[in-house]
């Protein structure tokens, strides 16, 4: 194929060859942006969060009588919850993952470290310090959950104490960490036996790590993970019953608990939005990801289309222009291959200069992503993917106009114009 | 120019119309182009705007909010827990207060009580209001159906009175003729002085960081000094930064928790008020109250402080460009389709040339044609636009209900679609103007 008779044709449309150009370059730029933004939250909605979701519903559940006692109360409702049919497993929780609700501590490895940290009001930048959230729950909470331990043991009866009012829990004996935590606090040294000091509390040794348990609220892919759960009841007005049942019982037993609940004590807050099922609460948790996540796709599409229906059209005008010339070329022996080839090449040329230009505006637009919108860097593999893609693109595109023209008979050279 | 009246006009709106007639599949692609382009961009500039409109037209200019930094030196805030200097403390505000350095002031916090109506069978639920010293409502301008607000004397008394909202007044006591009545909110009875018309500020600008901004409005609003005599429930943060004992906490030197708001009238006001904050930090200083710069104490305008709260999520900002670059992408489409379809009719074009018609006329009917294209984009943009706000306001967000278009954001989007497509056209139409006829005529 030679390139020489395309450059000189394309010299005479410098003008309409290089907005082609330009429109590949913005769509490759703007595409590449796109698909790893898209990548990026795709990952963000499929965290796991260490719990059995698909069998856990919760009711938040408000006490407004004054001067009760939260704990005999949650006891009580326990034992009703517990005995709903087809309910495996139910516990009292401050919070969840996910649920947004979040009583965070500055959380350190020593008692020197949290002097430190203590001295100015913050953990930033000391080091063995990191924020955590903090879990209480009342007993059986990991086998509810259905969090899975890698090392260690779950709390014993003994260990358990009634938290105040207002405090996430009490001065406990021992604590049980996620395993990026433990990673995080005694690297390399093996969390289980170590101390952790949290709070005016006396320190808790850790005696059992879990595999993943997520925070309710998320931060930064390094710190989704640090959480602690202690053995300490929830004291607080404010609590939420998870209760674990074959997914397909959900709706029933969500129904029959605040049934029971209410009949237990009419005068208590039962909110609406506080009664759903994990997957639901997760659903909302991430509903402006998943908006987010529909609207890139549709809008890469759109970018596509619209660039692709550009190609294409321009195509077809350069091929009516160019009638009696392919007719000409075709009458002095070129053969529909070689018209064929023509057209592709011709746009594989544009398309190359628009796939260059693009590599550099997809690094640049990704530069100005990481200053406003803290997304991460663009990994380097999707450059050539997206040249590929941009290349594959503009040969589809240009199919149909390029066929039409290797269809034009070598008579139309005869004819006048 | 007497080519240039209204028949010439029709004359090349018809030119145009059969112009574009004759490659139709071409045509809808460039309608198709700045239609989704245009309604794109109308959807997240709607968005933006009604996020970022003045919440209170003819007042914000004169209304400032101060802050001052009571901050130790070594201090480090958690970036996840907000800033603890963006909320005064109770001296401070209550020094602001007494000070009385503005013809109005007042010091506010979100409230929330549990309100256990009256009737049988209603079930109690939590109500928002507000807890404000006396200035509030003449400060604001809040609209009164019935009665009024409080005087600094009640303030001062601390006073168990209450001014509801209408449709609060309405859901608890039944109707709107509720002043000298007495209510329950939370574990204290309040005797009602003045219902408010419904008033909501959208942004709501005084509240703390951490409320919903374009949710509902206060339903109720008590005396400040009431709330903290009573230790009534806050609905905002408390941010502390020594040891505070929770029964304290809301008369601590040491937790913030108040916003501050004063109308300043004049531009000598303003300096004097900045002057105010930054003797008042230096006094503290001086006592050993403050150990940050005295200069760090800043008075915000109203839309300053929206703007420095940053009210518009990131996400929000991402659509916008998003959609903007789809249509800069979507416009070059279109100036290289016209570029291609007026050159092509280079012959046409030096038909007419050699007839007599000038390159301003050539250049006029082109533009007219690019415009014709740019109007059906843009009556098909308004529609793609209402499509997008339609599914905006089935977010979950707060500020989903508010993406209505009005009027005004409506000619703006058939505006903007007419100049994206005769921009789009300027280019093509020059270089299809500038055709020498007589070149032209020779190749036929």
């Amino acid at each position: 194929m030679q390139l020489l008779p395309i450059l000189s044709t394309l010299r005479h449309h410098k003008l309409t060859a290089a907005l082609l150009m330009l429109q590949v370059a913005l769509t490759c730029a703007i595409v590449c942006n796109v698909v790893f933004m898209v990548a990026n939250r795709v990952q963000q909605v499929s965290l796991r969060t260490g719990l059995v979701e698909s069998e856990l519903s919760m009711v938040t559940v408000e006490g407004i009588t004054k001067g009760e006692n939260p704990q005999v109360r949650h006891a009580t409702d326990l034992v009703a919850l517990r005995a709903i049919p087809g309910v495996q497993a139910v516990v009292a929780v401050d919070s969840l993952p996910l649920s947004h609700n979040e009583s965070s501590y500055g959380t350190c490895d020593s008692q020197r470290s949290f002097n430190q940290a203590m001295a100015v009001y913050s953990m930033a930048g000391i080091v063995g310090c990191v924020n955590t959230t903090v879990y209480s729950g009342s007993q059986g909470e990991l086998a509810a959950l259905g969090l899975k331990l890698v090392a260690g043991r779950d709390f014993r009866s003994g260990e358990y104490l009634p938290a105040k009012r207002g405090w996430v829990f009490a001065g406990v004996p021992s604590a049980i960490i996620s395993r990026a935590l433990a990673a995080r606090l005694y690297p390399g040294r093996g969390a289980l036996g170590q101390s952790l000091y949290m709070g005016n509390h006396p320190p808790m040794r850790i005696v059992g790590v879990v595999d993943t348990l997520l925070r309710p609220r998320l931060h930064t892919p390094g710190t989704n993970q640090l959480s602690v759960l202690v053995p300490s009841l929830p004291g607080d007005n404010t609590v939420i019953y998870v209760l674990r049942s074959a997914p397909a019982d959900r709706g029933r037993v969500l129904k029959a608990a605040v049934a029971t609940l209410s009949r237990l004590d009419p005068d208590r807050l039962i909110p609406a939005k506080g009664t759903r099922t994990y997957a639901q609460l997760r659903r909302g948790y991430f509903q402006r990801d998943t908006t987010m996540i529909g609207l890139l796709i549709a809008s890469a599409l759109g970018l596509l289309f619209v660039t692709a229906l550009g190609i294409a059209g321009l195509a077809n005008f350069w091929v009516q222009q160019r009638t009696r010339s392919i007719g000409i070329r075709r009458a002095v022996g070129a053969t529909r291959g070689d018209i064929l080839r023509y057209f592709q090449a011709e746009n594989f040329l544009i398309v190359s200069a628009g796939v260059v230009l693009g590599v550099l505006l997809a690094v640049g637009l990704n530069l100005l992503l990481m200053r406003y919108y803290e997304l991460p860097r663009l990994p380097l593999w999707y450059l050539p993917v997206g040249a590929l893609a941009s290349w594959v693109l503009g040969q589809l595109s240009v199919l149909s106009p390029a066929l039409r023209a290797s269809r034009v008979p070598p008579v139309v050279a005869t004819r006048s114009a | 120019m007497q080519t240039q009246g209204p028949t010439m006009f029709s004359y090349y709106l018809n030119l145009a119309l059969r112009s574009l007639r004759r490659t139709p599949v071409l045509t809808a692609l460039m309608v198709l182009a700045i239609g989704l382009g245009i309604g794109a961009s109308m959807t997240m500039l709607t968005v933006l705007h009604v996020m970022t409109d003045d919440p209170m037209p003819g007042r914000s200019g004169h209304l400032y909010t101060p802050h001052l930094d009571p901050l130790p030196i070594r201090f480090k805030a958690i970036d996840i827990a907000g800033d603890p200097a963006s909320n005064l403390t109770w001296p401070d505000a209550m020094a602001l207060l007494q000070a009385h350095r503005a013809p109005r002031q007042a010091a506010m916090a979100g409230g929330e009580l549990l309100v256990r109506p009256q009737r049988t069978g209603a079930r109690p639920f939590h109500a928002d209001g507000r807890y404000a010293t006396a200035d509030f409502f003449p400060m604001f301008g809040v609209p009164f159906e019935r009665g009024h607000g409080w005087s600094a004397a009640d303030d001062a008394a601390r006073a168990r009175v209450a001014v509801l909202s209408d449709s609060f007044s309405r859901q608890l006591l039944g109707s709107v003729d509720t002043v000298g009545k007495t209510v329950r909110l939370g574990d204290h009875d309040f005797q009602v002085i003045g219902v408010t018309s419904d008033w909501q500020p959208s942004p709501m600008f005084y509240v703390d960081a951490s409320a919903k901004r374009y949710s509902d409005g206060d339903l109720f609003f008590i005396p400040l000094s009431t709330a903290v005599d009573l230790k009534l429930d806050v609905n905002g943060n408390f941010s502390g930064w020594a040891k505070d004992h929770a029964a304290t906490r809301m008369v601590s030197p040491t937790t913030s928790w108040l916003q501050f708001w004063v109308r300043l009238d004049t531009p000598a006001q303003v300096a004097g008020y900045r002057q105010f904050l930054v003797d008042y930090s230096a006094q503290q200083k001086a006592l050993g109250r403050f150990q940050r710069p005295p200069t760090n104490a800043r008075l915000y305008g109203l839309m300053d402080w929206l703007a420095h709260e940053n009210l518009v999520p990131s996400d929000v900002r991402l659509q916008l460009w998003l959609a903007l670059g789809f249509l800069l992408v979507c416009m070059i489409n279109i100036v290289a389709l016209l570029l291609a379809k007026f050159l092509r009719r280079s012959d046409e074009i030096g038909v007419r040339r050699a007839l007599g018609a000038r390159r301003r006329d050539i250049f006029l009917q082109l533009g007219v044609e690019s415009a014709a294209i740019g109007v059906a984009g843009g009556v098909l943009g308004l529609l793609i636009a209402q499509l997008g706000l339609w599914s905006i306001r089935r977010r979950p967000d707060d500020y989903a209900h508010l993406a209505q278009m009005n009027l005004p954001m409506l000619f703006g989007t058939l505006a903007l679609a007419v100049v994206a497509s005769l921009l789009a056209g300027l280019l093509p139409a020059w270089r299809a103007c500038s055709v020498a006829p007589a070149l032209q005529l020779k190749t036929q």
